[in-house]
């Protein structure tokens, strides 16, 4: 049963892509297409912006590159707080922010929202073991307190506002922490609580300059970048000593 | 963003008034920092371990833990920025004829072979998602059992002192210790003992000093004044001299096996560090040995009850993502 609703939502949403080919009633784009981590990289704000038929909801998701990710549980172990407990999720996205017109609820059906993943509530949390239900729950929830928290997870979907009739802006906010990759932005335009068309754009987060540098180095060549900031430390250990050798 | 520093514990540590700060993004932590809290940090750290000959490790590391760094990257940076403290504390105290070459050498046979032991514990207990617990609770115990014995001695001593006439410590007590093979002299410390104890003592520190991303300056400078019985004047400089090369090797470990060592971060905590232990240096050879002693003792009774408090406290979230922190 689930199958064919899976099939039937993925069938919907070639369509809705095929109608906006179309009827060109949904352009959307960002005002940078990457953002570049440098020496000075305290967050980065990313503006998308479009233009609709006017007649429609819009609602935007960024989704950041998919990883595993450990929850771990503290429990009290001899008046001690340890990790005692943990629950391992695969796939899930390493940053998710919404925006949309409207309240969530209000523009969507909550159908529509669980088959498009929108919304925190609304992300898939597969297991890397079989885990009891309440258990997945429980953990899932906590999952996205705590980056909600971090402020790589949106706490609440931002506002798309409307600029006249057709255009419209929202601003999503990247803070210094976010992982490196591509990053998903998929616009959905929504009309009677479906989706009826949508757009993808892809946003790359790197890292550049001396810090790429330093990072790639330190991934790729760790022996030498170990040896190499042993060295430098030497050195500058050495140096900072010489002003007070006649002391 | 309104909260400049996000402790550990949720809370905020520092809220963002109109404080001059100018960010530097470390790229091996991937976290933004001030840079004038890691320059001050590094110059009091490395201040504090030129007065006391200890790298100074033990309070740089939950320190940075504290304003942010992934535990993980605080203890293999920290290693790293020993290697360039001890390096101009050695150079300080070799000037002064205050360094047992001998003797260091001999503890830093036993070091290397423990600096490997420990990067590897750390690596599995990483995997285990225990590695925060593991650092916590080796703090919490050495600092408060070794601050406590110092503190006591210490004291006695001083007191000692400010009632002349009470008998002395003998100059030698035979021990078990005495009887091991490998009987060695140590010149320089006017000793005569078996090489196994500075090899075992040496094992020991570099076990910690991966584990807990410190010199283990602080375990050493009391094992070599009360157990192997050197003269306190000749410790510092031969404590830091091993340290050099135990950090070293648990900086090129760590960077290897777990690719946790920015060295853009140690960098910044050494340029305030190496003038630091300058100072340092300076100002700890105008005190006493055991009013030294007894400031080290105080210093690391506060840093373990501070640990202490954080472990049996209840967290503000029950719930902890470690990847999300690096580790």
């Amino acid at each position: 049963m689930s199958r064919v609703w899976r099939l039937g939502g993925a069938l919907l949403a070639l369509a809705g892509l095929f109608a906006t080919a179309r009827a060109d009633i949904l352009v959307a784009d960002l005002s940078s297409h990457s953002i570049a981590i440098t020496t000075g990289f305290t967050g980065a704000s990313v503006v998308l912006f479009g233009a609709t038929d006017g007649l429609a909801d819009v609602v935007a998701v960024v989704r950041g590159p998919e990883r595993g990710v450990t929850v771990w549980k503290k429990g009290k172990v001899a008046g001690i707080w340890a990790n005692t407990d943990s629950v391992t999720f695969v796939g899930m996205p390493s940053f998710y922010a919404v925006a949309a017109t409207r309240p969530l609820a209000d523009a969507l059906s909550p159908g529509t929202a669980a088959l498009y993943k929108i919304g925190t509530d609304n992300l898939k949390f597969e297991t890397k073991t079989p885990t009891d239900p309440e258990r997945v729950k429980l953990f899932a929830q906590a999952l996205i307190d705590v980056r909600k928290r971090a402020g790589v997870f949106s706490p609440s979907p931002e506002k798309i506002s409307f600029l006249g009739d057709r255009l419209f802006r929202t601003t999503f906010y990247f803070p210094a922490g976010i992982p490196t990759g591509t990053y998903m932005v998929e616009v959905f335009l929504v009309r009677d609580q479906d989706v009826i068309g949508g757009q993808t754009t892809p946003l790359v987060v790197s890292k550049v300059g001396v810090d790429a540098a330093v990072f790639n180095f330190a991934r790729n060549n760790a022996l030498a970048y170990g040896a190499i900031a042993v060295v430098m430390a030497v050195m500058a250990g050495w140096i900072a000593s010489l002003p007070f050798r006649n002391t | 963003m309104s909260c400049r520093f996000v402790a550990r514990s949720g809370g905020c540590l520092i809220q963002d008034a109109n404080l001059y700060v100018m960010d530097v993004y470390l790229p091996v932590a991937e976290v933004s920092l001030d840079i004038f809290v890691l320059l001050g940090l590094g110059a009091a750290v490395g201040f504090l371990s030129g007065v006391f000959g200890v790298g100074g490790g033990f309070l740089l590391t939950p320190l940075l833990i504290l304003i942010g760094v992934p535990p993980a990257v605080a203890v293999a940076s920290s290693a790293n920025q020993l290697v360039g403290a001890s390096v101009s504390g050695v150079l300080a105290h070799w000037r002064r004829g205050n360094v047992d070459f001998k003797m260091g050498f001999t503890l830093l046979m036993g070091g290397l072979a423990g600096s490997v032991l420990g990067v590897w514990l750390f690596t599995f207990f990483a995997e285990l998602g225990q590695v925060e617990l593991v650092i916590s609770l080796c703090y919490v115990i050495l600092l408060g059992a070794l601050g406590f014995l110092m503190g006591i001695e210490s004291a006695r001593a001083i007191l000692r002192r400010r009632r002349p006439g009470t008998a002395r410590r003998r100059l030698h007590r035979h021990t078990w210790m005495h009887g091991l093979p490998l009987k060695t002299r140590f010149r320089k410390s006017q000793l005569y003992i078996s090489a196994l104890l500075p090899i075992g003592l040496g094992f020991l520190v570099g076990v910690l000093s991966a584990v807990m991303g410190i010199g283990g300056g602080f375990i050493m400078v009391p094992a070599m004044i009360y157990t192997l019985g050197m003269p306190t004047a000749m410790v510092p400089g031969t404590s830091l001299l091993q340290i050099i090369f135990v950090a070293a090797n648990v900086t090129i470990l760590q960077a290897f096996h777990n690719h946790t060592v920015d060295a853009v971060l140690a960098m910044l905590l050494l340029v305030g560090g190496v003038i630091g232990a300058q100072f340092g240096t300076r100002f700890g050879t105008r005190l006493r040995g055991e009013q030294l002693r007894f400031l080290l003792a105080l210093l690391v009774l506060l840093v373990a009850a501070k640990l202490a408090r954080d472990l049996t406290l209840r967290p503000s979230d029950l719930f902890v993502i470690p990847a999300d922190n690096r580790l």
